[in-house]
């Protein structure tokens, strides 16, 4: 799950959408509105990836441009996979508009990679009683195990637990509080 | 102090080979208990200091301890001993025009004999206006175990005055979790319901919950997270013992038994979602009991253990439900606000109490099912896990103070009566067990 130091150099170039620099073709260039120079590099702030000479990683200067988008697009599903927990209305276990496109991303990474597994752990809020907040963070796992499923991961690569409200990732009576606890966690294993 | 130093190195012993539970018999700090506020119609009684013949175990006098039961119960007023004008321990030097003149309804007077290991306790109760004695009576129990005495005097004053049958002998059993040094440590205990000789049964990193009494008030059956997801565990108090009684894919959760003890309701999502089912304990064999996309939780079992009582959110949020026999058609029961959870019937059929969420707050609230006049029982606003003292006269819940968990009791009818903060840490989860014969 940790990204190398290299995907990290890449993703964050081909996200400022400065890899045209790297291509060996002017069209390209052009089409980017870049020059060939790197100084963009350091304009954009990218200077603590950009170490020297030897662009040790970023070698892609044969890509085409099909594989080019392939690369932006993984880069971008990694960085969005940095997110790994998914927070829920009070007694609801609704996905959020925003959770969607992270969770697809999971969802294409676990189809990629058959062999990972993860564990979705679900929350509650300390409010209400217990026994029912168990059941409504199961819930909350079940919707977040149909929507990976529907979006490409299988079954055998997940499993659920309920925490109810015994577990809270924030101590305290704040609305705050609640609302960092009604949560999903993915935990991959 | 034994006990202390045995409890200890167990669990040095444990912690070294890295058990993620213990099942432990120790001795364990006690729950403080601050009582709060008494019930305005409370009846006035002095209980006298017992005389002594002989000498007695240290620790708390019997009668300070009768004196204490009865004040907690929010029913009775005890007069402060300090202000009695004599001090009689039996009937020939009882002088009723003096009491009167004090406010007093009933005179608890009484002697203690130390006769070897064991004390006898001889003691009257005397009504002050009719002049009469209504209560008289002698029991005896070890030295060792004058807190036992001392209840089951409490209980025969209680029923000598109220006819409901007392319930200071009974136990309390919850959960306290310590984060001390940043690792959690759930411990469920067993104690008095004045929070005192609290013992652990059992030690986790992870959650334990909703313990629940076996009829004759002999075996907890509970949730514990310790194989890291829940499962039912029956646990034997005598001997340490447990059962692993359920552990299917998904939620094994919210334990209650039957009245005969051989079968628990149960929680179960093993086929997709939270439905109810009944488990057979000699069998294991599960019965399903409700068929529902929705959560169906936290059942219980009626007073007449006929029907069952149960969370469902089949309306669109939680609310209380009934099924006159396992498997009928269930009935709504709650519905004045959008959050009624976790049922508990008491024993004379005529209230079910729950957690009720108010405006903002969540309270305890119960239905008088003669009626059905909701009648909102608690303010403090993050209460949870009601549960009704077997006489059905006290009931004890989960609540908050200064950040902390706590328990509290109040009288069935809402009057405050007092709260059981843990020494450290919090306290949740409260069970009140049955009444032992």
């Amino acid at each position: 799950m940790k990204l190398s130091a290299q995907t990290k150099v890449l993703a964050l170039l081909f996200s400022a959408g400065l890899f045209a620099g790297c291509s060996t073709t002017g069209e390209n260039m052009d089409e980017g509105g870049y020059g060939s120079d790197v100084a963009p590099i350091d304009q954009d702030g990218g200077s603590t990836v950009y170490g020297g000479g030897d662009q040790d990683g970023i070698s892609s200067s044969s890509m085409t441009e099909s594989e080019r988008m392939e690369a932006q697009q993984q880069a971008e599903q990694e960085a969005l996979r940095d997110i790994t927990t998914f927070y829920f209305d009070f007694d609801t276990s609704e996905i959020k508009p925003e959770a969607r496109d992270v969770l697809v991303a999971h969802a294409r990474f676990l189809s990629n990679n058959p062999g990972q597994k993860v564990r979705l752990e679900g929350h509650g809020d300390e409010r209400g009683s217990k026994e029912y907040n168990l059941a409504l963070g199961e819930r909350r796992a079940n919707a977040v195990q149909r929507f990976l499923i529907v979006n490409g991961a299988s079954r055998g690569q997940m499993e659920t637990v309920s925490y109810g409200e015994e577990k809270p990732a924030v101590m305290g009576s704040s609305e705050s509080a609640w609302a960092q606890n009604r949560r999903v966690e993915l935990v991959f294993q | 102090m034994m006990r202390k130093v045995s409890f200890r190195s167990f669990q040095a012993l444990f912690s070294a080979v890295a058990l993620m539970f213990l099942v432990v018999t120790g001795a364990q700090a006690e729950l403080l208990i601050r009582v709060t506020e008494g019930a305005d119609s409370a009846i006035p009684i002095s209980v006298v200091p017992f005389a002594e013949n002989g000498n007695m175990p240290a620790g708390d006098k019997v009668s300070s301890i009768v004196q204490a039961d009865l004040a907690m119960s929010g029913e009775f007023r005890p007069l402060s001993p300090q202000k009695m004008l004599s001090l009689p321990s039996k009937r020939a030097d009882v002088y009723f025009r003096d009491w009167r003149l004090l406010g007093q309804r009933y005179v608890l007077v009484g002697e203690l004999t130390r006769n070897g290991d064991r004390v006898e306790a001889r003691y009257e109760l005397f009504d002050v206006n009719r002049e009469e004695r209504i209560l008289g009576e002698t029991a005896a129990a070890p030295a060792s175990n004058m807190r036992s005495l001392a209840h089951h005097i409490s209980d025969k004053v209680y029923e000598a005055i109220t006819g409901v049958e007392g319930a200071f002998s009974t136990k309390l059993a919850y959960v306290t979790l310590d984060r001390a040094g940043g690792n959690a440590r759930y411990r469920l205990q067993v104690s008095d319901i004045d929070g005192k000789r609290a013992r652990i049964r059992l030690e986790s990193k992870e959650p334990i919950l909703s313990p629940a009494w076996s009829p004759d008030g002999k075996k907890l059956a509970y949730v514990s997270f310790e194989t890291g997801k829940p499962v039912i565990f029956v646990h034997e108090l005598g001997s340490g013992k447990r059962k692993k009684v359920a552990d299917f894919p998904g939620l094994n959760s919210a334990p209650a038994w039957s009245a005969d003890g051989q079968s628990l309701l149960m929680t179960l999502s093993k086929d997709g979602n939270a439905e109810i089912y009944q488990m057979n304990l000699q069998s294991r064999k599960v019965t399903k009991l409700t068929n529902h996309w929705a959560i169906d939780t936290e059942a219980t079992w009626d007073s007449s253990g006929e029907g069952v009582y149960f969370t469902s959110d089949r309306s669109g949020g939680p609310q209380i439900y009934y099924m006159a026999k396992p498997g009928a058609e269930p009935r709504r029961i709650t519905f004045g606000s959008r959050y009624n959870a976790r049922p508990r019937p008491d024993a004379s059929g005529n209230y079910v109490y729950y957690v009720h969420q108010r405006d903002r707050a969540f309270t305890i609230a119960r239905t008088n099912l003669k009626n059905d006049e909701e009648t909102v029982l608690t303010r403090t606003g993050s209460d949870e896990s009601p549960s009704v003292s077997p006489n059905g006269r006290m009931l004890i819940y989960a609540t908050k103070q200064s950040g902390e968990s706590v328990l509290t009791v109040i009288s069935a009818d809402g009057g405050a009566a007092y709260s059981l903060p843990a020494s450290e840490g919090d306290v949740r989860d409260p069970a009140w067990g049955p009444i032992v014969r």
